[in-house]
């Protein structure tokens, strides 16, 4: 606390309110704490009606929060590109129908023609058919990106027509049937059947790993700022960030690893696997599922991307003042293009996700998909007129929206009313974000 | 002032652009010569601006030639013309209002770590330093340019582009936004990087600023040259003759755009 750096910040916090100190001290964004905030409530609020209107809260259990985040990974991986686009003041009305299109693709790819030449279990399968995904991906959104960038047709109508023609093109290569089951190996993308968990241990390790990058990453950035004599946050409010990163990320882990496997699963493992069971039953966590690594490591690829990266920079200038961007040099067309291409990627990924979590695929894959990722994006308040949007706030955007979804099909709400109450949540989040942005202002 | 004596560094030579049918230059010939300052003047639409945006990449010229240092110039695009190092100042600033001003300083040519990552904290010490000798008491290191006064984006417009070793500088009405005290220390800069070499088209609508600061002045009208020559051989009111009825005083030398006498 006897910092020089802290002491040349004091003077300048000390004429604040405490909570207002606190905020620019951490540098936290308290919109996404608002987002937070909002999440919770929704989570509570299903917990109690449950209870109310059921006799039984099953919202907030390990297993209902497990499956949530299950169910999020495939629109919380599109959605990190989505911002990016939105950035840019593009749109992607495509990414649902891309995504059943490339779904069927790899789904055909593997049953009808590898499995038959390699022989089905091949290990080779899920590695050509994951390759398949994202290679059709980045074709059909560098496609996309050509005609953006290069032929000067607005967005809004190339992937207008994309979301017609692909799923046009889905029907067209299967005639409407579905392709059934998925490589095996694949299947484990998708996060349902047998062992597509990683287990508790793991789990353990990679939140501690997680805790660690959390330090080190602070610690670095604490260093490079003094080796420039910039100012630098106070200790105490580094020493609170770590421990809330450290303390949401074993708390994530934690309750991951609550999930239990249903009691006669673990008797069968235990007696293939010669374990004896003890009197109280043996308890095996699931730990995160691959789906929801796959998000999350998409999420911080992402944001490496966005923010650490000149493409991201550029993205972000564009988004700005595109004008300004292509006079300062930037190759704006370009970044066009990989952009939609990057975009198209990430569907590729969603799309084995989806496909191996039905374990089939069919041309209803990701229908109205664009609806969800591009609500997702704006609920994460990215801004529709460019320039603004984080990464994390798309993630939590979309779990946001999956909460909503999820909890009204746990108390039994018709598929009608679920629409109607997501569409008005979402006109409804827009609202308050713009009394937040104009307050601040 | 024996310019003449060098080679020119800058030579536009017939340039002409359309849009649509309407020629914004036409047959427009300007030079710049090292350490010189060439006022360019003229009304609203007079084709000033578009005449510069074709020498600074942003617009792509129907005909004419660009020669940089005697040598034919191939300019299509803003990052050829960066290449010759020829820097420009828009005046609409030309900034990404929602990234801060070390981001808008190093635009298209970020500094990166040895893995090609930006490398922020060195952009920003850059940055601190340049910004400290154009404007000692900008602070706001991390806000994005959109919350920045009108005179502090015009130093971090012309802080992007002073910093990059520019050669030739085309300043677009640098001081639209500034109160006296700024405009003065535009001035100032103006002076001393005309001392290092480098030569400067100065855009304004101020006949005074450009009395002040150019060497030469050169008149557009209608997208036309109508003169151009040194200031000590011309009056102010000569010089609002050229920009009002296109009429060449006698210290001109008329262009393509002189009034018939």
């Amino acid at each position: 606390m006897t910092d020089a750096a802290e002491v040349s910040t004091a003077h300048l916090l000390a004429t604040e309110s405490p909570i207002k100190r606190f905020f620019r001290a951490t540098e936290i964004d308290t919109r996404l704490l608002g987002m937070v905030g909002a999440m919770l409530v929704i989570w509570v609020g299903f917990q109690i009606f449950g209870k109310l209107i059921t006799g039984e809260g099953v919202f907030l259990t390990p297993r209902n929060l497990w499956n949530l985040l299950v169910q999020t990974s495939a629109i919380a991986v599109m959605s990190t590109g989505m911002v990016l686009i939105i950035v840019m003041r593009h749109i992607d009305l495509s990414v649902g129908s891309m995504l059943s299109f490339v779904g069927v693709l790899t789904g055909v790819a593997q049953v009808y023609w590898l499995a038959p030449w390699l022989g089905s279990d091949n290990p080779m399968i899920w590695v050509v058919g994951v390759a398949v995904a994202l290679g059709a991906g980045a074709i059909l959104g560098a496609f996309n990106g050509f005609l953006v960038a290069y032929a000067g047709i607005p967005s809004f109508i190339v992937t207008l027509g994309g979301l017609i023609v692909y799923n046009g093109a889905a029907w067209w290569v299967i005639r409407g049937e579905t392709v059934a089951p998925m490589d095996s190996y694949f299947e484990l993308i998708g996060g349902t059947p047998r062992a597509s968990w990683i287990g508790s241990e793991a789990s353990w390790a990679l939140g501690g790993l997680v805790c660690l990058a959390i330090v080190v990453g602070i610690v670095l950035n604490r260093s490079a700022r003094a080796r420039f004599k910039f100012p630098q946050r106070p200790l105490w409010a580094e020493a609170f960030l770590i421990l809330a990163g450290c303390a949401v990320t074993l708390g994530t882990v934690a309750v991951v690893n609550a999930y239990a496997w249903p009691p006669l699963i673990a008797e069968r493992y235990a007696k293939e696997h010669n374990i004896p069971v003890p009197p109280g039953g043996l308890i095996y966590g699931h730990g995160f599922a691959i789906p929801v690594l796959i998000a999350l490591g998409v999420g911080v690829a992402m944001t490496f991307l966005a923010t650490r990266t000149r493409f991201g920079r550029y993205v972000y200038a564009i988004g700005g003042n595109p004008e300004a961007a292509e006079l300062a040099g930037v190759n704006t067309r370009k970044i066009t293009l990989l952009m939609f291409m990057t975009m198209g990627i990430l569907v590729g990924i969603s799309a084995c996700i989806t496909a191996a979590r039905l374990d089939a695929a069919s041309n209803s894959l990701g229908q109205f998909d664009e609806l969800y990722v591009i609500a997702a994006t704006v609920i994460g308040g990215t801004s529709l007129a460019g320039g603004v949007g984080t990464i994390y706030g798309a993630l939590l955007g979309a779990l946001v929206m999956q909460s909503l979804q999820s909890g009204m099909t746990l108390l039994n709400f018709d598929s009608a009313v679920k629409d109607v109450i997501v569409g008005s949540v979402l006109v409804f989040a827009v609202w308050i974000d713009q009394i937040y942005r104009r307050r601040q202002s | 002032m024996n310019a003449e004596t060098k080679a020119p560094l800058v030579e536009l030579k017939d340039v002409s652009i359309a849009f649509g049918g309407i020629k914004a230059v036409d047959h427009a010939s300007i030079d710049l010569y090292p350490g010189e300052v060439v006022g360019l003047l003229g009304h609203n639409g007079a084709g000033k601006s578009t005449l510069i945006k074709v020498l600074s990449g942003a617009y792509k010229r129907d005909g004419g030639d660009i020669r940089i240092n005697g040598e034919e110039a191939v300019i299509n695009n803003p990052r050829d013309a960066k290449r010759y190092g020829i820097e420009t100042i828009y005046q609409t600033l030309a900034l990404a209002d929602n990234v801060d001003a070390a981001a808008n300083l190093f635009l298209g040519r970020e500094l990166r770590t040895r893995w090609g990552t930006l490398d922020d904290v060195a952009m920003e010490a850059q940055a601190r330093r340049v910004m400290g000798r154009l404007n000692p008491n900008f602070r706001r290191f991390k806000d994005p340019v959109k919350s920045l006064s009108g005179g502090q984006r015009q130093s971090v417009a012309i802080a992007r582009a002073i910093h990059f070793n520019a050669r030739i500088l085309i300043m677009d009405e640098p001081t639209a936004a500034l109160g006296p005290q700024e405009t003065k220390q535009v001035g100032e800069l103006i002076k001393q990087l005309k001392a290092e070499g480098i030569g400067i088209f100065l855009i304004s609508h101020d006949i005074h600023d450009v009395f002040d600061l150019a060497d030469r002045v050169a008149v557009m009208k209608n997208g036309q040259v109508v003169g151009s020559g040194p200031v000590t051989a011309m009056t102010k009111d000569e010089v609002l003759g050229m920009i009002i009825l296109g009429k060449c005083p006698p210290g001109a030398t008329p262009g393509p755009g002189a009034m018939a006498a």
